[in-house]
């Protein structure tokens, strides 16, 4: 019962604060709904007793990617910069991507039956009152069974930095 | 409405102690704090040979109070062309991030909210990055330039140094090799040392870094009084400024609870294993009474009635807590026995914290502020690497110590030696580049002057 009362409260946060991000004319705005999202997912992902999911999502999106956004938004003059980027094309495009993820998250919760929540989860051998292990049983199986994969996905993403450092680099050498 | 009542006071019942220990925090911490800006005023006082506050009660004792007073009681302005919403929001924002990191401190082995998280010092580091967002969104919020160009340096200098941070304290946690606070300090009882010896770069990484998060002098850039008035917080003032001093000494407090649990023993006493050496157990008695006896002295010398009374009050109280130490200890062996743990760790935790807070102190009024390229290259050029090759550094010698048998101080003097040569050669690097950066930006100069002569 406190349990999904603890979800639902959430949920409509995140919900709510999500539509208003996209709404809001000003970027800041924006940017700080998107900020109140991330943490009532990271909020959902502690109700599912999942606490190092909860901070890293609030050092990586909150404390880390949130603080380069808004830098940027405060470096960007954007009401010079969003009439150059708005245009009726794109907003084509952004409307049949979001239909085309609707459908899949009603595809998905169709197929799978169940009310979203319940049910979805692996069975958890913990006791209820006390939280599982879950930064131990992640090492483990990052670690352990899926090494190959942390690696591959480890030296894409250094690949893609210095990649992007190259790009973003000023290229002395050109006239 | 029965039911919710019956609720509460089950969850009241279930969870009291982490409630009184959360409300004691926030009810303490925004008076350590003015106490904190008194001593540090002190200290300058004392590093500048000039006396200080000295008016307001015996040797300024009650200034931060009269400041407080005086802080509710201004006007509260907010900017015309201000993001109202936002303006109101962003104090309270870091002040809130500042207070909730707090609970999963551990001020002596029962003194903590947040007992049996997992995440334990991850939970402290994550909420407390929080705390930078109310600086970057005030000074956005106050629509002025010097506050938006602090705001913009914070929110730089933030990203630059949280990096050097959390690979300092990755250091440790591979030396803990769990993330809890309380079994943080439990591995460097069993390990018979302080992790600031087996990780000794880390720590002093983690000291850097954690000054330039707190925005402290040197690394005081976002607020720098000399060039942008007052930073991020030029527009605030009455209680929302307030909101924003609160908040830099409360996450001075959270990063040197940090520094301490991983790096310090934590509420250990030192040298925790030797028996012979368990009569420091005495010290806190023996300070306590000290400075009881000293202020009882004194009071004779006070000018004004009301200094005498506030002397005598503070000695009676000293007494009174120097007492109840001593009469804790023979209940150590008694069922009562947490409560002497309890009391000595927050006294140790406590005295360790003021020793990090005086270095930060001390720092700031001898070293003058960094210029922001050097600000950056420190960090980027220096710190990142040098804490990223420390963290191999204290692998390969858990590496050495735990399967191939070695000493472990020999392993650790080694692998130390190793970084801080990395770490010399990192700054020999660093100041050839500079060098050469400074000389193509004097050379440009000199092209731009010969354009203007011709």
């Amino acid at each position: 019962m406190l349990d999904s009362l603890v979800f639902y409260f959430f949920a409509s946060i995140a919900v709510v604060s999500a539509m208003l991000m996209v709404t809001r004319r000003n970027a800041i705005h924006s940017a700080v709904f998107l900020i109140t999202a991330l943490l009532s997912t990271a909020g959902i992902f502690l109700q599912l007793r999942a606490e190092f999911l909860f901070i890293a999502q609030i050092i990586l999106y909150v404390g880390g990617i949130m603080v380069l956004f808004i830098f940027v938004i405060m470096l960007v003059r954007l009401d010079v910069a969003l009439p150059r980027i708005l245009s009726p094309r794109r907003k084509w495009v952004a409307i049949s991507v979001a239909l085309i993820v609707f459908l899949e998250a009603i595809i998905i919760v169709l197929m799978s039956r169940k009310i979203p929540g319940q049910g979805l989860l692996v069975s958890n051998p913990y006791p209820s009152d006390k939280l599982p292990p879950n930064t131990e049983d992640l090492a483990n199986s990052l670690f352990g069974l899926y090494l190959l994969p942390f690696e591959i996905a480890s030296v894409l993403l250094l690949v893609a930095m210095i990649g992007s450092v190259v790009m973003a680099k000023k290229r002395t050498d050109a006239p | 409405m029965h039911s919710v009542v019956q609720g509460v006071l089950a969850f009241v019942q279930a969870w009291w102690v982490e409630l009184l220990c959360a409300v004691v925090i926030v009810l303490v911490v925004p008076l350590l704090a003015g106490y904190i800006v008194l001593v540090e005023r002190k200290v300058m006082a004392d590093m500048q040979a000039r006396l200080g506050p000295m008016r307001v009660g015996p040797h300024g004792l009650l200034q931060p109070i009269a400041d407080a007073l005086k802080l509710l009681i201004k006007e509260d302005l907010v900017p015309g062309d201000a993001d109202k919403f936002i303006f109101w929001f962003a104090p309270v924002l870091s002040m809130t991030a500042a207070l909730t990191s707090m609970g999963a401190v551990a001020f002596g082995p029962w003194f903590q909210v947040a007992r049996d998280i997992n995440i334990g010092l991850l939970f402290v580091v994550g909420i407390s990055a929080l705390g930078p967002f109310g600086i970057v969104l005030g000074g956005w919020a106050s629509n002025n330039h010097y506050s938006i160009i602090g705001a913009i340096r914070s929110t730089a200098q933030l990203i630059s140094y949280e990096t050097t941070a959390g690979f300092a304290l990755v250091s440790g946690f591979l030396l803990a090799g769990t993330l809890k606070v309380t079994d943080i300090v439990k591995a460097q009882l069993d390990d018979h040392a302080w992790y600031v010896f087996l990780a000794p770069v880390g720590f002093f990484t983690y000291l850097i870094a954690s000054i330039a998060e707190t925005n402290r002098a040197p690394f005081d850039l976002p607020e720098a009084g000399s060039e942008l008035v007052a930073g991020y917080m030029t527009e605030y003032s009455g209680f929302r400024w307030s909101l924003y001093f609160l908040a830099e000494y409360a996450n001075m407090i959270v990063v040197g609870s940090v520094g301490v649990t991983l790096f310090l023993g934590g509420w250990l006493r030192p040298f925790p294993n030797v028996p012979w050496m368990a009569w420091v157990d005495v010290l806190p008695v023996v300070l306590l009474a000290a400075v009881g006896v000293f202020c009882v002295r004194r009071a004779g010398k006070q000018p004004a009635r009301v200094q005498v009374l506030f002397m005598w009050a503070v000695a009676a109280a000293c007494l009174v807590v120097a007492l109840i130490f001593a009469l804790a200890a023979p209940v150590r062996l008694a069922p009562l026995s947490f409560m002497y743990a309890g009391l000595y760790g927050a006294f140790w935790f406590l005295l360790k914290v003021s020793v990090y807070l005086y270095l930060f102190m001390w720092l700031r009024f001898t070293l003058p502020r960094f210029r922001f390229d050097q600000l950056m290259r420190l960090g980027w050029h220096i710190l990142i690497p040098l804490a990223l090759v420390n963290v191999l550094a204290v692998g390969v010698m858990l590496a050495l110590y735990l399967n191939c048998g070695w000493n472990r101080w020999l392993a650790t003097a080694l692998t130390t030696i190793a970084t801080l040569l990395v770490g010399m050669l990192l700054i020999r690097w660093n100041d050839q580049h500079a060098a050469a950066a400074s000389a193509s930006i004097a050379s440009d100069g000199a092209q731009e002057e010969d354009a203007y002569a011709g």
